[in-house]
């Protein structure tokens, strides 16, 4: 029982810190990027050739991953995806599933599309016991990494210079633009650093969420219950939307095998249906 | 379609009678579809598969090119159509397949009906989301529910009688082509018939602002769930002749490659006039043929390709170039004395 809280809370912080990049974009530019598990997939692969073929150890491709996820973000924000900032809904749509379809054909080309693995450290293998429970030791990892992240992030939201003038261009871009803050700007190093976290999150998640060519299709929809569910106006609202999902998730494939993913697919809709707008939002309404 | 006499009392209906007229590039294109039944024989089955496609891309066009709605999920229905038509002809319940055909249209009108409260509630991108999250519910009730659809194996076993008790499905797909080009050609009749009538026209007027059709007194909601579920039989009717024709049903017809395809289908051909989900049809299916030639295994990244280009450089643009063709016509047209008012020929919208 308190195995699986354990492993669901794992779960819901890999969560977090895969979709929060897309909570901001979302709630920021008001933008469907679909293809943001596109980046978390980069980051697995990246870690993936980092570990087992060029034999980098596992805690120094982590930041690399990072690194590379956020520096593909930025290029692609700068080169493709301006020009789609100011297009209907649909348009980001079509052009992000086109992205991700892109990036499952070339991964399969250049990967294969067999499931891969990261070698990961001996020592993190196998579990530990705290006070009876079976702890797996890479899930505590994985709890101790995103918390710190969170955090941090939580910290820099509300804090920094930086932070602020991110809420303010979420809250409203027009008047955070007249009163001289480059809300482009903010957008671009926040794309950026999104697509690091999610990239990071696919390294991390390799082990646990499995890494295939069709990851960014596979997790698009969870990455989705997130946001929906979290409402795109701070990090708390997704970070408890996260770990609900981590723990439902982990919990009803334990208990009722038979419906499977079902359960999470249905709370989504009836959360949709019933606030439309997340249910951890302040209550305005754009 | 123009038989009615005008009414004096609705000013509204003369203009609507001139855009339902009947033109030279539809008649053409009608022609060629008919004669491509007997020039064509060695292709039925791609042709057939065309003729399915388009019937699913023209149920989108309804609701996304007419009402405005975007979809992610159109598959569900699709899917839903499928499974009924196998499940009727497995069980041996209808094996008559324009009966069966029938009756999987109107339950997926019904689910398209239940679901439409559903998605049309909330922003657009609410109903990306909850058409999304329906084709995934409807997926894992089929992969789960095993013991009625076959799950991940797909149902077998489909067999289907001769439609109407005459004519036998043969192996050259000869039979198959024509009776998915019939449906197609109806049911293309009806979704004509509904966009040129004055709900058509409100549908519009909807996706153009919704808040100023509701304060000229057009019934928002109504008339999306109507559209909404017309639509969705429209897609069920497509998913039921895919299994007809086939005698087979998988968990593929839900997926959301399915309903994303779907979406580049129709934007190849343009939304909104009703020919651009079947020209997008036609253009998708032969080159998905052409490339899986060169690259099998790596299709996906062209269709990926085609979207993000299509949409850089715009879709006003892509329907921009096909104004040569739409010229050529018009002039014909001309020439013939089938419109005097050629300026008002159908062209696909932008947005």
């Amino acid at each position: 029982m308190l195995t699986i809280l354990f492993d669901g809370i794992a779960y819901g912080m890999l969560l977090f810190v895969l979709a929060c990049g897309l909570s901001v974009t979302l709630g920021l530019m008001n933008f469907v990027n679909l293809a943001h598990g596109a980046f978390a997939m980069a980051g697995g692969y990246i870690t993936v050739v980092l570990v087992n073929r060029l034999g980098v150890p596992f805690f120094a491709s982590l930041p690399l991953a990072f690194v590379a996820s956020a520096l593909i973000g930025a290029i692609l924000e700068r080169t493709l995806y301006v020009h789609v900032y100011t297009r209907s809904h649909l348009d980001q749509v079509l052009f992000t599933i086109g992205l991700v379809f892109m990036a499952v054909a070339a991964v399969d080309y250049v990967m294969g599309s067999q499931q891969q693995f990261v070698a990961i450290p001996s020592y993190l293998q196998g579990q530990i016991n705290v006070l009876g429970v079976g702890v797996g030791r890479y899930r505590l990892l994985i709890i101790a990494i995103c918390g710190a992240l969170a955090l941090t992030l939580q910290l820099i939201l509300s804090r920094t210079r930086f932070g602020s003038r991110l809420r303010a261009a979420v809250d409203d871009p027009r008047v955070a633009r007249g009163l001289g803050i480059n809300v482009t700007g903010v957008f671009s190093i926040t794309f950026a650093v999104g697509s690091g976290l999610a990239g990071l999150g696919g390294a991390l998640g390799a082990e646990i969420l499995g890494l295939d060519p069709n990851f960014p299709l596979k997790y698009m929809i969870y990455f989705l219950i997130v946001v929906t569910v979290g409402g795109t106006s701070s990090l708390t609202g997704p970070f408890l939307a996260s770990l609900l999902l981590g723990i439902g998730d982990v919990a009803g494939k334990y208990y009722v095998p038979r419906l499977g993913a079902f359960v999470i697919y249905t709370i989504m809709i009836v959360i949709l249906i019933w606030r439309p707008h997340g249910l951890f939002t302040r209550g305005v309404t754009r | 379609m123009s038989d009615r006499p005008a009414d004096p009392l609705h000013p509204m209906t003369a203009p609507l009678a001139a855009r339902g007229r009947w033109r030279l590039p539809e008649l053409a294109f009608w022609a060629v579809a008919l004669a491509s039944v007997f020039l064509l024989p060695g292709r039925h089955l791609i042709l057939t598969e065309i003729a399915i496609l388009a019937l699913f891309a023209l149920s989108l066009d309804l609701i996304l090119g007419y009402a405005g709605i975007i979809s992610l999920g159109h598959a569900a229905y699709f899917g839903f159509g499928a499974y009924c038509a196998g499940l009727l002809a497995k069980h041996e319940i209808i094996t008559e397949p324009v009966t069966a055909l029938v009756v999987s249209t109107v339950a997926s009108a019904a689910v398209g009906l239940v679901t439409s409260f559903l998605v049309l509630r909330g922003s657009d991108l609410s109903r990306l989301m909850v058409t999304l999250g329906l084709a995934m519910v409807l997926r894992e009730i089929a992969n789960k529910a095993d013991w009625l659809t076959g799950g991940a194996d797909g149902l077998q076993g489909v067999i289907m009688a001769p439609i109407l008790g005459l004519f036998a499905f043969d192996i050259t797909g000869h039979v198959a082509y024509v009776y998915c080009l019939s449906v197609l050609f109806i049911l293309f009749l009806g979704a004509r018939r509904l966009v040129h009538s004055p709900f058509g026209l409100s549908l519009r007027a909807i996706k153009g602002n919704a808040l100023r059709a509701w304060t000229v007194g057009v019934p928002v909601n109504g008339r999306l769930v109507a559209i909404y579920t017309i639509a969705a039989g429209y897609a069920g009717c497509a998913g039921a002749l895919l299994t007809q024709t086939t005698s087979f049903a998988s968990l593929d017809v839900l997926s959301f490659e399915r309903s994303a395809d779907l979406l580049l289908v129709l934007i190849i051909g343009g939304t909104g006039y009703l020919y651009g989900g079947l020209i997008g049809a036609i253009v998708f299916k032969l080159m998905q043929d052409w490339l899986a030639n060169l690259t099998p295994q790596y299709w996906q990244f062209w269709v990926g390709l085609v979207l993000v280009f299509i949409v850089l450089v715009g879709r006003e643009r892509m329907a921009a170039w096909t104004a040569p063709v739409r010229s050529v016509f018009a002039w014909t047209e001309r020439r013939l004395g089938f419109v005097r008012d050629a300026g008002a020929v159908s062209r696909p919208e932008g947005s």
